[in-house]
């Protein structure tokens, strides 16, 4: 009898999905990954929506709007384990560099001030309808929302370093972080 | 002439200079003591504390110890090793460091301590402090979002009269290091590298300098940080 | 201005280890201390200007901006929290007509919050340019500040009922009560002041006195307990021509304010005390370091130094003994907890901001000015004086076997008689409740020893106050069942270490701020069990910072922890460890939504 397949699923939240370019880093790994797990919810497969309770649960980004939370309490509730992938999920990342700043000004500088939009914004609009995902006061780490379980860094993790990672998790053996994949750049 | 003393690190028996700062005298023994505030040759100030060590099973810094005969030091217990990872993880929370865009990434101290520690994410919530860049210095940056505040370049760095250029402000959570406008304005463009340098991390850039070294090639990219000590 | 500034230099000599009192003098005369005055002195001491603000930037009480012709602090201390701060607070805020943290716009009042001022037997209590008003109620709060428009000096807002015993001398003329409750063997028996003295110079030389001392097995009274008769040795066989006595006056463990008492009532005891440890140190200077909250009898002990002086108990030829010669100036402070760290002290005498320095050297070795410095507490001076006049045969008859003679407590809080207790050590902390007045039924815990001491609950009472057991630097704060003890005290002990850490080394600086977020986030209800388990983990870190202060700082959580534990489950039991609380998406959408709807 074959063991049973883990099942995985990942999001990009407040990120760029360089982690998401990273993972397919893998290569011909990938192959080997596909014989040892099976993806749900992920933009690899484009499965939008949860169709069974998955063992792992991948998160690229950091929470910037409601829109990432309820995604990240999705996965906390469909998920037994929780991985932040990269900087961004683990500590903000670079859309945290707001955080210092009032969100009032950033909206100004992204929308009306900013030198690629003052001249194509005339009316000086700044987005904001019921539709769309309304932007938190900060930018979160996920673990600040929802427990996280394991935390890869790096901007993107390092292939070998997710690789490593989750061939370790499903299979149960040993975890190796060679210094050289451990980067948080 | 000075005296040798004779003292032990982790069950070795080494030898060095009687009086020699202890984070000194370990590295002449080959011995690294990690370290973020300690730097040759500037007098210490044990503010970091990641050097504290067991002298004769009591805490104390080694770089503001000196070593005496017979002395018996543990550089390296489970609960030493657990503290100074505890101090790295402290400095992540307080500052903004966001290591993907900061010039000084691959050749930072903190950050190449973090990765000996294999730090993944700190144990403490992150603070996201409001902090100043000061770029209207001629020739420096002073970014205090990755200040640690590790007092090198006050103690280091004087002007050409020996005057003072950075000195502390305010305390505790607000502490913060400052520029003296008049002592800073006229300094050479060999002092203001050498502020750069003594900074372990990014806080203190000189203009128009940044992201020489590419990735692959800077300091820590493969070498463990004390690696060249350990090794010798 | 100018002039004032250059004037002020010129009397402490262009010295700039005397920037401190620079800069309170300066401040005394212009209110506050702007860029271009620091620009002044930076150009008179020939020091860079950031320099000058390394300095004047640690001290709370020091501004660089106008803080109001009348500028009032309000304590913030525990017992004045009990004793109806809020309802103060809040009276001198709607009749000045601004919040706290603010001055009025025609700069007249600034209102703001201070850490203990040493008033804990008399809250709510504040200080109002300098001078302490205690016992304060809404009401009072309402006719000073109408006093204050109506343009009253400081003088006649005090009104003239003054407090008891030298409080009401015309150099003080201070609102506050001594509160002297029980007057012990030692401290606050008969004293005539010179006796000692007299009796040194005619039979005991510098190492009788040190011997007698040492007999005595006195111990340091600020709370770490060092035999004092081994440090004045240790002080006297140091290399050095000059050498120093420092008296530590800066009492801000909050909960304490025994030295405020002594201070008052028996100045002639402490100087004489230093004048002793002079003699047997070898040392011919004494400073008595004066916390900037009891800058208030700066004046009277002038008066008093001047007296000793005018009465050969000072000065040369003390007792009328050929190279006998010591004198003592007052160096005031200028609102830092920390200064009561002896080396930070003597880092502060020095005009430098109050950062403990590492150890070795000692100060007995090299303190002040890098000289051999003695520093004791204000209640260790006045027990050398007794022992030397009475012997130390009399004081080993009292007190435990570790812990001799006698100990002066604070006590505040819940009771029907807050003050000062003299006791021998030895006595359990159900009989200081039984003295005090407070009901053993109505009590959930007492803080002993301030928040870097232990917060016990009533399984404890039983202890007694010795070196040996329940060591302490004398304060109990008692604490009745109708308080909530994570919100009352712990988040206030956190803030109050929060804002006195010095900064300078990691643990400390930031495991302060995180212990106060983290209590504050369980005070608000939404903390979770590994919060808790986390508090208790971390405080291991602290153990490694430089000083007392980063090594206890989060003693008030660990030691509520340990006897409380039930109080801080119940608040997190609701709390599920997958989602955390403490997120709160309304909240975090909030700014948002408003920026749109202001449109």
């Amino acid at each position: 009898m074959t063991k049973k397949k883990k099942i995985i699923a990942t999001a990009s939240l407040a990120g760029c999905f360089g982690c998401h370019m990273s993972f397919l880093d893998i290569d011909e790994r990938i192959l080997n990954l596909i014989e040892l797990v099976e993806f749900n919810k992920s933009p690899i497969n484009d499965i939008k929506k949860f169709t069974k309770h998955c063992d792992i649960g991948i998160i690229e980004g950091g929470c910037c709007n409601d829109e990432n939370v309820h995604v990240l309490k999705e996965f906390r509730k469909n998920c037994d384990i929780l991985i932040s992938l990269g900087e961004c999920a683990i500590m903000g990342g670079l859309p945290a560099m707001r955080n210092g700043i009032p969100l009032k000004e950033c909206l100004e500088e992204a929308y009306i001030n900013g030198p690629t939009v003052k001249d194509v914004n005339p009316q000086k609009i700044i987005p904001f309808d019921p539709d769309i995902p309304k932007i938190l006061n900060k930018v979160y780490p996920c673990h600040e929302i929802v427990k996280i379980d394991y935390f890869l860094p790096g901007c993107p993790p390092r292939a070998d370093l997710i690789w490593n990672a989750l061939y370790a998790l499903v299979t149960g053996n040993e975890l190796l972080i060679p210094y050289e994949v451990f980067k948080y750049d | 002439m000075s005296t040798f003393v004779k003292f032990i690190i982790d069950g070795k028996i080494c030898l060095s200079e009687e009086g020699k700062q202890l984070i000194e005298a370990a590295k002449e023994n080959d011995i690294y003591i990690p370290t973020l505030c300690n730097y040759p040759g500037i007098p210490p100030k044990g503010s970091c504390r990641i050097c504290t060590v067991l002298i004769n099973n009591r805490p104390a810094t080694a770089c503001t110890t000196k070593v005496t005969e017979n002395m018996d030091i543990k550089t390296s217990t489970p609960e030493l090793e657990d503290f100074r990872k505890a101090v790295i993880e402290l400095l992540f929370s307080e500052g903004n460091h966001f290591c993907p865009s900061c010039e000084r990434s691959g050749n930072c101290e903190l950050q190449a301590l973090a990765y000996k520690y294999r730090i993944a994410v700190s144990r403490f919530p992150y603070f996201f402090p409001e902090r100043t860049i000061e770029s209207w210095h001629p020739k420096l940056i002073k970014d205090h979002n990755r200040c640690i505040l590790c007092k090198r370049c006050i103690r280091g760095i004087k002007n050409n009269e020996g005057k003072t250029i950075f000195a502390y402000g305010r305390r505790g959570q607000y502490l913060e290091i400052n520029i003296d406008p008049e002592t800073s304005k006229n300094i050479s463009d060999e002092l203001a590298e050498q502020a750069m340098n003594i900074c372990p991390v990014g806080a203190i850039l000189v203009k128009e300098k940044g992201f020489i070294t590419p990735i692959g090639k800077r300091k820590y990219d493969y070498n463990i940080i004390g690696s060249e000590i350990e090794n010798q | 201005m100018g002039n004032t500034i250059n004037a002020v230099i010129k009397k402490y000599n262009g010295d700039e280890t005397r920037l401190m009192d620079i800069l309170l003098d300066i401040q005394t005369e212009l209110g506050y201390i702007s860029d271009w005055t620091i620009e002044q002195i930076s150009k008179a001491l020939d020091i860079p200007a950031v320099e000058i603000i390394q300095t004047l930037s640690f001290y709370h009480f020091f501004h660089r901006e106008p803080k109001g012709k009348y500028t009032i602090y309000l304590n913030d201390s525990v017992v004045s929290n009990f004793n109806g701060k809020d309802e103060v607070k809040k009276a001198f805020e709607e009749e000045a007509g601004i919040k706290f943290g603010q001055v009025t716009p025609d700069g007249l009042i600034g209102l703001f919050e201070t850490s203990c001022i040493g008033m804990s037997d008399q809250e709510p209590a504040a200080l109002i340019n300098e001078q302490p008003f205690p016992s304060l109620t809404p009401e009072k709060a309402k006719k000073i500040i109408r006093m204050m428009k109506d343009g009253k000096s400081i003088e006649d807002i005090k009104g003239n009922k003054y407090g008891e015993g030298n409080n009401s001398h015309y150099l003080m003329r201070s609102l506050v009560n001594n509160n002297i409750q029980e007057r012990g063997p030692v401290i606050f028996s008969d004293y005539t002041p010179g006796e000692a003295i007299k009796k040194i110079v005619k039979e005991l030389s510098s190492t009788d006195i040190i011997e007698e001392i040492k007999k005595s097995y006195l111990r340091g009274r600020g709370g770490a307990g060092f035999p004092t008769g081994l440090k004045w040795e240790i002080a006297r066989k140091a290399q050095g021509d000059i050498k120093y006595i420092f008296c530590n006056a800066d009492e801000g463990e909050p909960g304490t304010f025994k030295d405020r008492v002594i201070l008052t009532e028996l100045p002639k005891l402490v100087f004489e005390g230093m004048v002793i440890a002079g003699y047997a140190v070898g040392a011919k200077y004494g400073i008595l370091y004066l916390r900037n909250e009891y800058r208030y009898m700066r004046d009277y002990l002038e008066h008093v130094l001047q007296e000793m002086r005018d009465d050969g108990l000072l000065g040369k030829f003390i007792g009328g003994k050929k190279g006998f010669d010591f004198d003592i100036r007052i160096q005031c402070g200028a609102g830092a907890y920390v200064c009561g760290e002896e080396s930070a002290l003597i880092e502060s005498a020095e005009g430098k901001r109050g950062e403990p320095r590492d150890r070795p050297p000692f100060p007995v070795e090299s303190g002040y000015l890098n000289k051999p410095t003695v520093v004791n507490n204000v209640e260790t001076f006045c027990t050398a004086v007794k022992i030397i006049l009475y012997g130390s045969e009399w004081y080993n008859r009292m007190g435990t076997k570790e812990s001799r003679g006698t100990k002066v407590l604070s006590v505040s809080g819940d009771c029907e008689r807050p003050g000062i207790y003299e006791v021998e050590w030895g006595f359990s902390v159900n009989d200081i409740l039984r003295k005090a007045g407070a009901k053993t039924h109505e009590i959930l815990a007492v803080q002993v020893g301030g928040p870097s001491g232990s917060c016990i609950s009533e399984k404890e009472f039983g202890r007694v106050l010795a070196y040996e057991d329940l060591a302490t630097g004398g304060s109990l704060i008692i604490i009745g069942k109708k308080r909530n003890l994570i919100k009352d005290v712990v988040l206030n002990f956190q803030h109050f270490f929060m804002e006195e850490s010095c900064g300078s080394c990691v643990p400390c600086r930031v495991l302060t701020v995180v212990y106060k977020k983290i209590i504050e986030k369980i005070v608000r209800g939404e903390g979770k069990s590994s919060d808790i388990e986390n508090l208790q983990k971390w405080s291991v870190y602290m153990k490694n910072n430089r000083c007392g202060l980063g090594q206890t700082a989060t003693n008030p959580t660990i030691t509520a922890i340990k006897n409380f534990k039930y109080l801080f489950d119940e608040s997190v039991k609701n709390n599920s460890e997958s989602f955390n609380t403490s997120f709160n998406e309304d909240e975090a959408v909030k700014e948002y939504i408003e920026i749109f709807n202001k449109k």
